[in-house]
């Protein structure tokens, strides 16, 4: 019966409890989003690639060679030497693979030249393969295969000409050998989405009238008699390789960090991921830290509201008191509606988290290629939700404490 | 002559309100009897609130002693005084009664929340509610509604439902029917007198109006029974 009257207390003043109720599910809600997003952006982060064993690449910082080699972030410093590559290749431990070459670029997306292995050979998301959505990968050797995203944003179908452009956001193209649309790639929500992919030949191939960094005036050789010339590399960006046994790993990874003829390092993306993301974690923290302080806010807000409805409940309390309640019961009972108002926020913060994602899951994943899984509540979320009610509960004691001397001192008559 | 068994006795009462220097009551003596209906006259600031305060348990005299039901307070805690006054003790006030959001039978019911004796002695809180709401003339449907929804009148008579359920053998009503007309007020104290008749009940009316005085067994006036202490102490 005091559950009862507790509710049809609250009923009564639906507006103000409403009101209460709606900021704290609104704040519950920001914060399990926050949880979300944070949560899936690093599964996202880690889902960008899988099934590689190593990343090799100039010698620089591990950081640096997972974001230019995987996230098409900054550039590299150096490159490696084709004479490595394959010395790499030719490793027993080795099982795969598969060159990068990286440097020039399409509109604002980035090209990369690699071999078909790619196709293969590069996982994402647990596993998953690369699939071509339309086309096919390329066969001839201007041939192009863009991500999703290119295909979207320039709207581009198989058969569209692509000129590349000579280095990052530059004025000078590789017009004399355009190359064409062949196949298009279905999305997968990593930095592939945004990347043009030519054969390694083909990098080469739109090189060769040009030295260091500048196109030889007047040179300008036929496409054919490109196709009749050897493409070799002479240096790439990077590889990605895969080990006969995931035991060769470090061996492997420590041989190639001392290579004799060239400074090289190989790094594990596990564990450079890790490393990337104990700097993003600062910003990780500070994130949750301000969604926290809004819950915080939410529940200060509901206690300012218990204690500016104290004096016109005076009478209630008296009531209670002269019927019998102990002043201890008095508390009890504010501190049951503050709790009461912090479950229906609580719960509705949640519903309002599963609406939002049944909505928003679609629209976030095509915009910024994070796809947020809908599952049921996780063990944490459920602790969040739990310590919101509790420090409900907590909070309200400081106006239920005053409600328990001004009901010590009414007794039960109010005197106004 | 003095009552063996008194449900109330009051003797020599002293109490201070803490940081009002300027109040205080004695009370020489007071008691009254099992079944007695007593109407209790005196003006406002005669000391009534802090009479029934201190009958009630929720103050504490300072000296004296103050026995309901052979029970002297002073022996017991608070916490003990407000469960002994909700076991014993029924309360009427002069307005303001009900919890307005709950329901005519939550109200009615509250008092036996905090008093598992008076509790035990009611077979179905609910049938008990409807039936003493049909005792004091309120309408069979009343019972479910919101009480903050009914009349004065009314009102006043769901507050007496709830001092009379489980039977407690003391009844205090602080005036009860200043805030009812005088056609209500009549057929209010009939129906209240009645009641408590039926259970042999004793009743205990605190009232400003002497004309009330020919219904009961025994009239006593404030100033028979009490002092104010007004001096600065």
């Amino acid at each position: 019966m005091i559950l009862r009257l507790a509710f049809a207390s609250l009923a009564a003043r639906a507006l103000t409890v409403g009101m209460t109720i709606l900021a704290i599910a609104l704040s519950v809600a920001l914060f399990l989003g926050v949880e979300k997003v944070r949560t899936g952006a690093k599964a996202s982060f880690a889902d960008t690639i899988s099934g590689t064993d190593l990343i090799v690449g100039a010698r620089s910082g591990s950081v640096q060679l997972l974001l230019y080699s995987v996230f098409r972030i900054g550039n590299a410093t150096n490159n490696m030497t084709w004479d490595s590559y394959k010395d790499l290749a030719a490793q027993p431990e080795v099982d795969w693979i598969v060159p990068i070459s990286l440097g020039d670029s399409h509109r604002q997306f980035r090209v990369m030249g690699t071999t078909t292995a790619f196709f293969e050979r590069y996982k994402y998301r647990s596993g998953q393969p690369l699939a071509v959505s339309d086309g096919a990968v390329m066969d001839d050797l201007f041939d192009a295969v863009i991500g999703a995203d290119v295909a979207a944003t320039l709207g581009y179908e198989i058969g569209a000409p692509i000129v590349v452009a000579h280095g990052l956001a530059s004025f000078t193209e590789h017009k004399d050998q355009p190359f064409r649309v062949s196949g298009i790639l279905e999305k997968t929500g990593t930095p592939v989405d945004r990347t043009v992919i030519v054969s390694l030949e083909a990098i080469e191939a739109i090189h060769v009238d040009w030295r260091n960094g500048a196109q030889i005036p007047g040179q300008s050789t036929p496409a054919d008699v490109i196709r009749q010339m050897q493409l070799e590399p002479q240096a790439i960006t990077a590889a990605l390789i895969g080990t006969q046994s995931r035991l060769q790993v470090f061996s492997l990874q420590r041989a190639i960090n001392e290579y004799p003829q060239e400074p090289l390092l190989a790094i594990l993306p596990g564990v450079a991921l890790q490393e990337l993301w104990q700097i993003v974690g600062i910003a990780e923290t500070a994130l949750i830290g301000v969604s926290g302080m809004v819950v915080v806010t939410a529940l200060i807000g509901m206690m300012a509201t218990i204690f500016s409805s104290l004096n016109e409940r005076r009478r209630e309390m008296a009531i209670f008191r002269a019927m019998g309640a102990r002043p201890r019961v008095v508390l009890g009972l504010l501190v049951l509606e503050a709790v009461l108002m912090a479950i229906i926020g609580a719960a509705l913060g949640l519903a309002l988290l599963y609406a939002g994602l049944f909505i928003g899951q679609p629209l976030i994943d095509s915009a910024f290629g994070l796809w947020l899984p809908i599952e049921p509540p996780s063990m944490r979320e459920l602790w969040v939700l739990l310590g919101v009610v509790a420090a409900g509960a907590i909070v309200s004691m400081v106006p239920a404490y005053r409600a328990y001397r001004m009901s010590l001192a009414d007794g039960m008559m109010v005197r106004n | 002559m003095p009552d063996p068994d008194p449900i109330l006795l009051l003797e020599d009462v002293r109490y201070r309100w803490p940081g009002r220097r300027a109040f205080g009551l004695h009370v020489g003596q007071l008691s009254l009897a099992r079944g007695e209906t007593v109407l209790l006259l005196g003006e406002s600031g005669s000391g009534k609130s802090t009479l029934l305060s201190l009958i009630c348990g929720t103050i504490a005299a300072d000296a004296g002693r103050v026995l309901v039901a052979d029970t002297d307070f002073a022996k017991l805690s608070p916490g003990q005084r407000d469960k002994f006054r909700a076991e014993q003790i029924g309360l009427i006030f002069q307005q303001f009664n009900l919890l307005p959001f709950a329901s005519v039978r939550d109200n009615i019911a509250l008092p036996l929340q905090f008093a598992p004796k008076r509790r035990a002695r009611v077979k179905d809180p609910s049938q008990e509610a409807r039936r003493l709401c049909r005792e004091l003339g309120l309408p069979d449907d009343v019972i479910t509604t919101r009480a903050g929804t009914l009349s004065v009148g009314q009102q006043q008579r769901v507050a007496a439902a709830r001092a009379l359920i489980g039977t407690p053998p003391l009844i205090i009503a602080d005036e009860p029917t200043s805030s009812l007309d005088a056609e209500t007020q009549e057929s209010f104290l009939e129906l209240l007198f009645a009641q408590s008749r039926a259970h042999d009940t004793s009743l205990l009316m605190v009232s400003h109006d002497a004309r009330l005085a020919d219904q009961f067994d025994r009239v006593i006036h404030m100033t028979e029974i009490a002092q104010t202490l007004r001096d600065a102490a």
